[in-house]
């Protein structure tokens, strides 16, 4: 892999996260009846994240977390070059009625929310979903897919690579940019 | 252990030819799909676009709803197939059945046959997955993993564990593969039954023998019972199944009056008051209906998992 740019440092990547809980605690109010749900794996590490500051800012503990994993419903497993690994889902609430804050850290193509979103039907019928990402890699997508809450709008082509670091994972939060995988 | 994405072989055939990665592998993926058929909504997309036949020319209950299920939890098209309904009757050979059936657009084939060796067989003739669901006195692969995934559950690490087969090891393709399993995954086993149902040179796969019932089981953490297939006896081995019980027949009593708990197992079919009794195979230690439960997440996880090797 080639040597990558950091187009998020560390003391930025920490005002866009306070961003975006903040973005959240604006729209959702009290919080009722409303569940972030992270897309394994990385999405989940976000989704513990913006959890994190939101109950610490207004004390909401009822604010359910999910981690969802998506392997089984991708409709390219048989065709990929790499086999794919299943992680676990841990969803232990019905999603029936609830608004549901679908969390990913890339969104690319838009086919891993596409997986994620009929993997929700299977916890029942969500009020609403929304998508918050951390990079939203906006000319890439395949299909009609965007986010509603975004940390940070890459602009690249096709070939380029686009890698979220989280502290507690690697060394510190950042965002790196490749010129190619 | 060097970890792995991809099973290393096309078929299930057997234990025998697995790496114990692939058996980690495998296990790691069925608690997944074992999360999923706990969930109110009991089924993903993964393999709808897979056709699976199974053909079972020999009978069974558990293993072909088993995997039926599991095959129709992953959303795949099933077509089911049993001998005494078939044109098998009219006296066609395996090969020309199963390229018959493969001709429809097949891509995966779960059979249990009573030839031991069906399976290979198949596997150098067709295009298809194959998965042995049982082959004569051979191998029943999928059993010994839904065993050994079930005893990791109460015992995770079974390195070093002593694991007691007993009954009739010389008919019992679930002992084979039950050996195999256990060795790769660094447990003692051992076996245990009247001299004339083990095999004679059964130590050379890795296991001790013990004839004696009461000293097999002091020295066992698990027990996995299995039942005396008369169907198979060419000629009588033991002289009554009266006898048979109450030398190695395993009931409250027996255990205890051990020092310590045996968690007992059986693949089923239970012949009450023959292996086991009532109250030892509807006791807190059987672990018996977790293994049918996990039967089907562990059949979900070779589909899958062979379904992603195709291509």
């Amino acid at each position: 892999m080639s040597k990558g740019r950091t187009i998020l440092t560390d003391k930025r990547f920490e005002l866009t996260l306070q961003r975006l809980a903040h973005e959240l605690i604006e729209n959702y109010g009290d919080f009722e009846n409303t569940c972030i749900i992270g897309v394994q794996e990385k999405g989940v590490i976000l989704a513990e994240r913006i959890h994190k500051l939101i109950v610490e800012t207004t004390k909401y503990e009822h604010l359910q977390l999910g981690k969802l994993d998506i392997t089984f419903y991708r409709d390219d497993f048989r065709t990929r070059v790499e086999p794919l690994r299943a992680s676990s889902t841990e969803i232990d609430f019905l999603i029936e009625g609830k608004r549901v804050i679908l969390v990913d850290d890339v969104l690319y193509t838009g086919r891993t929310i596409q997986s994620a979103l009929a993997a929700l039907q299977d916890f029942g019928r969500p009020d609403q979903v929304e998508l918050l990402c951390m990079v939203d890699r906006r000319f890439n997508r395949h299909l009609p897919i965007q986010a509603d809450y975004i940390g940070i709008r890459v602009d690249a082509v096709d070939e380029a690579y686009v890698k979220v670091e989280w502290k507690g994972y690697e060394d510190r939060d950042r965002i790196l940019l490749f010129a190619a995988k | 252990m060097a970890e792995t994405k991809e099973l290393s072989s096309k078929h299930i055939l057997g234990i025998k030819n697995l790496k114990p990665e692939d058996l980690h592998l495998i296990f790691k993926t069925a608690k997944n799909f074992k999360e999923v058929i706990n969930r109110p909504i009991k089924k993903v997309p993964s393999l709808r676009d897979v056709t699976i036949a199974n053909l079972f020319f020999e009978n069974s209950t558990r293993t072909r709803i088993s995997f039926e299920l599991a095959e129709k939890r992953l959303s795949a098209d099933v077509v089911n197939f049993s001998a005494g309904s078939s044109s098998v009757k009219k006296g066609e050979t395996l090969l020309d059945t199963v390229n018959n059936i493969l001709s429809m657009k097949v891509d995966m084939v779960v059979m249990r046959h009573p030839a031991p060796g069906a399976c290979a067989f198949l596997a150098q003739n067709i295009e298809a997955n194959i998965i042995n669901a049982g082959d004569g006195t051979h191998e029943h692969p999928t059993q010994a993993l839904l065993d050994a995934y079930s005893m990791m559950e109460v015992i995770p690490q079974l390195k070093g564990k002593n694991v007691l087969i007993c009954g009739d090891i010389k008919h019992s393709r679930v002992a084979l593969s039950n050996i195999f399993c256990l060795t790769k995954l660094g447990a003692n086993v051992k076996v245990c039954g009247p001299p004339t149902l083990i095999p004679k040179y059964i130590s050379k796969l890795g296991v001790s023998v013990e004839y004696n019932m009461r000293k097999a089981l002091e020295w066992a953490d698990i027990a996995n019972v299995l039942r005396i297939q008369l169907e198979r006896q060419d000629i009588r081995y033991i002289p009554s199944l009266r006898e048979y019980a109450q030398y190695y027949g395993i009931d409250k009593t027996l255990l205890n009056s051990l020092n310590k708990p045996v968690v007992i197992m059986h693949p089923g079919p239970i012949n009450r008051g023959v292996e086991i009794s009532s109250d030892v195979a509807d006791s807190d230690q059987s672990i018996i209906l977790q293994q049918v439960e996990n039967g089907v997440a562990v059949r979900m996880a070779v589909l899958y998992l062979l379904a992603a090797k195709r291509k």
